[in-house]
């Protein structure tokens, strides 16, 4: 069997450019580690370069277990481009907190790596290796602060919890291989479309199949397994906490979508009310949470919930049938995934990147210590209400872009159930602007504390969080630029 | 400019105050005067433009869309950047490039706390462009974008330059909007799944009579009338607007009023009534019950209030009443009655907020029994100005007021569409207490101008220096004055207008 290593070209280049950062970090002394940063990014690029040059291809390898299409490749981007992202807001961060810079960067390489795998994963098995090789490194990443108490709380929390998902995971998905006698996706579909009826599944695959559902939505911290979520992304390190909120959690979107459409979709009737019930306790949980939180790092982990239950709600209406009522559903419900997920992850790192700015030498995160912001640093000011308004779906902004889709998913056919959750929704989006609006009326309109530090957020920190609120209102402006290119990725999945 | 050709007059029209609004942004925030100048300047242009624009429509046409484009927008949703403007459009668009420019030059002279005229005027013209925007948009993806852009400037003015209780209202303002608003995009895409046209657009949405049954009409009406009817607002949807209109400094008060609650009212006519007429059709009752509720009870409210800019909120709750009832009635008086009111109440309530927001320069408080009395001796040019506008409000014959009051009730003694068969008696009963309402509103207009216009100014009052009418306020009011008279005496400036686009509407209705 001949293996397609162009077709891995991505995966290599980044597991080259992880071995390359470790020895560099071995090899450089001092102040001179913090060039491990422009060498990883300079590994990403030749990823995307790599990743840009298959574009339009149809590749499978390794017997169909990996395959490059439209979607895995459309992943693929939005991941390496989250990465060059957050190693723009690493920048200096770590050499500033005395960290350990050089494992930090090859540790976040390494994640990456396994979100780059996770879109081109068509097999129950090498899914569970992607996904954990987004989790082991970022169990130790948020540990990192080894010193900080709450950095090691985050981490232990994490680790178990994250454990314990993966082998509720693991159950599953050998109970799924005894049923079906396979772990390909597509041969898992097939097998339960030819073995069960509509209606009267074995009661266990069902349990088996909630059972992998439950190990993502750990992942993507849904309720009720959403209480790590802001725990951990307080005690992590702010970089750290951005790849978490964003990549991380988009990294297990691509895994549920993966396994939900490709090879459970003969029994969306069963895992679609779930998750649609599971969203909306999700995104209300999030939102209520974060009207209580003083601070903003853990206001955005809140925020980062509910946001997670906004792109579960499609998955609320998928359907089980191949009429093509049920396919256009399933497809528009899938693009609003995909869509959500850029915008989600524009905004949010965006988010993040200006706490990283207002956080830098004065360590300040206090939804107080963004009183008068605009005036002490019109720039952070600025693009932090630009993200805010974005996460909460205003106009001119790709947040509402990416609500939009949601509710177009929700109401490609009516029905009674999709109406409750475009009602959920409506009513979380109320109630998240809210906070979102308090933090914004802080930054404008109130008085900055006596003595309150300017901001110094440095040149590469600018340049990405300036990049990315001119992304969000290009975007908001002509979402064609991005829909333009969704729409074209299809749930074929090889069906 | 060639109606049938000259789409980039409208589009130039409406992107003119944006790109003022970004290169104000040049202008070092120092240069205090040259940056209201330049505002006065961007206003004036865009003013001038449409002004040029109204003379050029082919009013032979005007159930026509003219000064069109239509390119692709958002290929993926089948979106379309589509405007064009119409009888029914026109007179909302007008006014909505009079107001900003009037009050830019209000604010040359007078702006609240904290000052910052490039961040204020910025916002403004940010909300002109979201505002006009939506009387011209015949996309339905469009027309939500624009109308959700107003919410994000009005925010920042009632939470910035507001009064004492500013944090509440601005927030209240904009999740009570957000509310309906999301309800109404919910709507729009079961309208565009539903239809099976793939299209967002207004005009073909329209013609397509009868999309879906009847009890998806329904629902789907229940879904846009949540977001019109808090925008306009009726009751029981209108708390926000007393607090929003009370804390709003005077300029967002004026445009607030004077076009902000109009994109309501005029949504219900241009997008809910054609598109879902069955819908409509079972929920005009409703809407007659509620919106004369809303006279009613905007009424009392009015004879409670202190606070005389307050008391003018309340005021818009009972004149949009009106307006509903108007549009409740179904037939072609009676939206023609609703669109005639939409623009009396535009002028007029915008030049009562600039006047209250002149007495509070002035006197430092807005409050009746502060004031007690004496305006026409103390200042008396203020004072007739005062007494004409709220004459003019009461629905007086002869000034604009009085046609949208009357029409209204006139229209909806006959209701059309079959509704006068069905429910000709409840309609009846509608016209009674609509009419006591016009009763109360004159009891406390009356009541108002007596306890501050007339009598002796008290003693705290009547050796303070206060300034009568000042130069920079005539030029901006005058033209509003005039008007006021203008639409009274020849109503048919506005109903000239609209007469064949109304027609054209309730023709596809079935009407």
């Amino acid at each position: 069997m001949a293996i397609d290593f162009g077709a891995l070209g991505p995966e290599i280049a980044l597991a080259v450019t992880a071995l390359v950062v470790l020895a560099a970090d071995l090899s450089l002394r001092g102040p001179a580690k913090q060039l491990v940063n422009p060498v990883a990014a300079a590994g990403t690029v030749v990823a995307i370069a790599l990743t840009l040059r298959l574009w339009g291809d149809e590749r499978s390898t390794f017997g169909g277990t990996f395959v490059i299409d439209s979607l895995a490749l459309t992943f693929k981007l939005l991941f390496l481009g989250t990465l060059l992202a957050v190693l723009g807001i690493s920048w200096r961060f770590f050499a500033e907190g005395r960290y350990f810079q050089g494992e930090y960067y090859f540790l976040i390489v390494t994640a990456f790596l396994g979100m780059v795998l996770m879109p081109s994963a068509r097999d129950l098995l090498t899914l569970f290796v992607a996904l954990e090789t987004v989790s082991i490194p970022a169990f130790v990443m948020v540990g990192l602060r080894k010193r900080d108490l709450y950095s090691s709380e985050a981490s232990l929390k994490f680790f178990l919890i994250g454990v314990l998902s993966v082998a509720i995971m693991l159950l599953g998905m050998s109970l799924v291989y005894g049923f079906t006698g396979t772990t390909s996706l597509t041969g898992i579909a097939e097998a339960i479309a030819a073995t069960q009826t509509p209606g009267s599944e074995t009661p266990l695959l069902l349990a088996a199949v909630l059972l992998i559902v439950v190990g993502f939505g750990f992942k993507v911290s849904a309720v009720p397994f959403h209480f790590w979520a802001p725990d951990t992304y307080a005690g992590a390190p702010m970089p750290v906490t951005a790849m978490l909120a964003v990549a991380s959690k988009a990294a297990g979107f691509v895994g549920l979508t993966l396994v939900a459409f490709a090879a459970f979709a003969p029994l969306a009737g069963a895992w679609a009310p779930v998750l649609g019930v599971v969203a909306l306790a999700t995104m209300t949980v999030g939102n209520l949470g974060a009207l209580q939180q003083r601070d903003v790092v853990r206001l955005l982990a809140y925020s980062s919930v509910a946001q997670a239950g906004y792109i579960l709600l499609p998955f609320g209406v998928a359907r089980g049938g191949t009429d093509a009522l049920s396919l256009a559903v399933n497809q528009t419900a899938f693009r609003a995934v995909l869509l959500y997920l850029v915008a989600y992850a524009v905004m949010n790192i965006g988010a993040f990147a200006v706490v990283i700015g207002v956080a830098r030498r004065s360590g300040l995160r206090a939804t107080a210590d963004y009183a008068g912001l605009g005036a002490r640093s019109p720039l952070l000011g600025g693009a932090m209400t630009v993200f805010l308004l974005s996460l909460g779906g205003a106009p001119l902004t790709v947040g509402l872009w990416a609500k939009f889709a949601i509710v177009e998913a929700l109401t490609v056919d009516v029905t009674a159930f999709g109406l409750v959750l475009a009602a959920g929704l409506v009513v979380n989006s109320v109630i998240a602007f809210f906070y979102y609006l308090r933090l914004i009326r802080g930054i404008w309109m109130e008085a900055p504390a006596e003595g309150a530090p300017v901001p110094q957020p440095g040149f590469n920190l600018s340049l990405v969080v300036v990049g990315l609120a001119a992304l969000t209102v290009v975007l908001g402006v002509l979402p064609a630029l991005v829909t333009d290119t969704t729409s074209v990725v299809t749930l074929a999945l090889g069906r | 400019m060639d109606p049938n050709t000259a789409g980039w007059a409208l589009v130039a029209a409406l992107l003119l105050p944006v790109a003022g609004a970004v290169a104000m942004l040049l202008i070092p925030a120092e240069a205090d005067r040259t940056i209201r100048r330049f505002a006065v300047v961007v206003t004036g242009v865009a003013f001038a433009l449409v002004a040029a624009l109204t003379a050029a429509f082919d009013y032979g046409r005007s159930g026509e869309l003219q000064f069109v484009t239509d390119v692709p927008w958002i290929p993926a949703i089948d979106a379309r950047f589509h405007l064009g403007i119409d009888g029914i459009s026109l007179p909302l668009f007008f006014l909505s490039f009079l107001l900003p420019f009037l009050s830019a030059i209000y604010t040359t002279k007078h702006l609240p706390e904290p000052g910052k005229p490039k961040a204020f005027l910025g916002l403004m013209l940010l909300l002109q462009t979201g505002m006009a925007g939506t009387f011209v948009a015949f996309d339905l993806i469009l027309f939500f974008i624009f109308f959700e852009l107003v919410l994000v400037p009005m925010f920042f003015m009632i939470g910035m330059w507001g009064g004492p209780r500013r944090d509440y209202a601005s927030v209240k303002f904009f999740l009570y909007t957000l509310f309906g608003s999301i309800f109404m995009l919910v709507s729009f895409l079961a309208v565009y799944f539903q239809s099976g046209l793939r299209s967002w657009d207004i005009v073909e949405l329209s013609q397509a009579a009868g999309i879906g049954s009847v009890t998806f009409q329904t629902w789907a009406f229940l879904g846009m009338f949540l977001g019109f009817a808090i925008k306009v607002p009726m009751w029981p949807f209108h708390t926000w607007l007393p607090d929003a209109h009370t804390e709003a400094p005077t300029v967002g008060s004026v445009l607030l009023a004077g076009v902000l609650l109009k994109i309501g009212t005029y949504g219900f006519i241009r997008i809910a009534l054609p598109i879902l007429p069955d819908g409509a059709l079972r929920f005009a009752p409703v809407l007659g019950v509620l919106a004369v509720i809303g006279i009613v009870y905007g009424s009392l409210c009015c004879l409670a209030q202190t606070d005389v800019k307050r008391l003018i909120a309340f005021s818009s709750v009972g004149h949009m009443g009106f307006v509903m009832l108007g549009i409740a009635a179904m037939n072609e008086a009676g939206i023609q009655a609703a669109l005639f009111g939409n623009i009396a109440h535009g002028v007029i309530t915008g030049m009562l907020f600039f006047l209250a927001g002149s007495l509070h320069e002035r006197y430092h408080t807005r409050d009746i029994a502060v004031i007690g009395g004496g305006m026409l001796m103390k200042i008396p040019r203020y004072g007739v100005l005062l007494t004409y506008v709220a004459v003019a409000s009461l629905g007086l014959p002869g000034l604009a007021g009085f046609w949208g009051e009357f029409g209204a009730m006139w229209a909806a003694i006959s209701p059309g569409l079959g509704l006068s068969d069905t429910y000709g008696g409840l309609y009846l009963g509608l016209v009674v207490f609509a009419a006591i309402g016009t009763v109360l509103t004159a009891g406390y207009f009356l009541w108002m101008l007596q306890r501050v216009n007339l009598g002796r100014p008290s003693e705290k009052w009547a050796a303070a220096e206060l300034d009568d009418v000042m130069r920079v306020e005539w030029v901006a009011w005058a033209p509003l004055l005039l008007l006021i008279l203008a639409l009274g005496v020849f109503p048919r400036l506005v109903f000239g207008v609209q007469d064949a686009a109304v027609t054209a509407l309730l023709r596809s209705m079935g009407g």
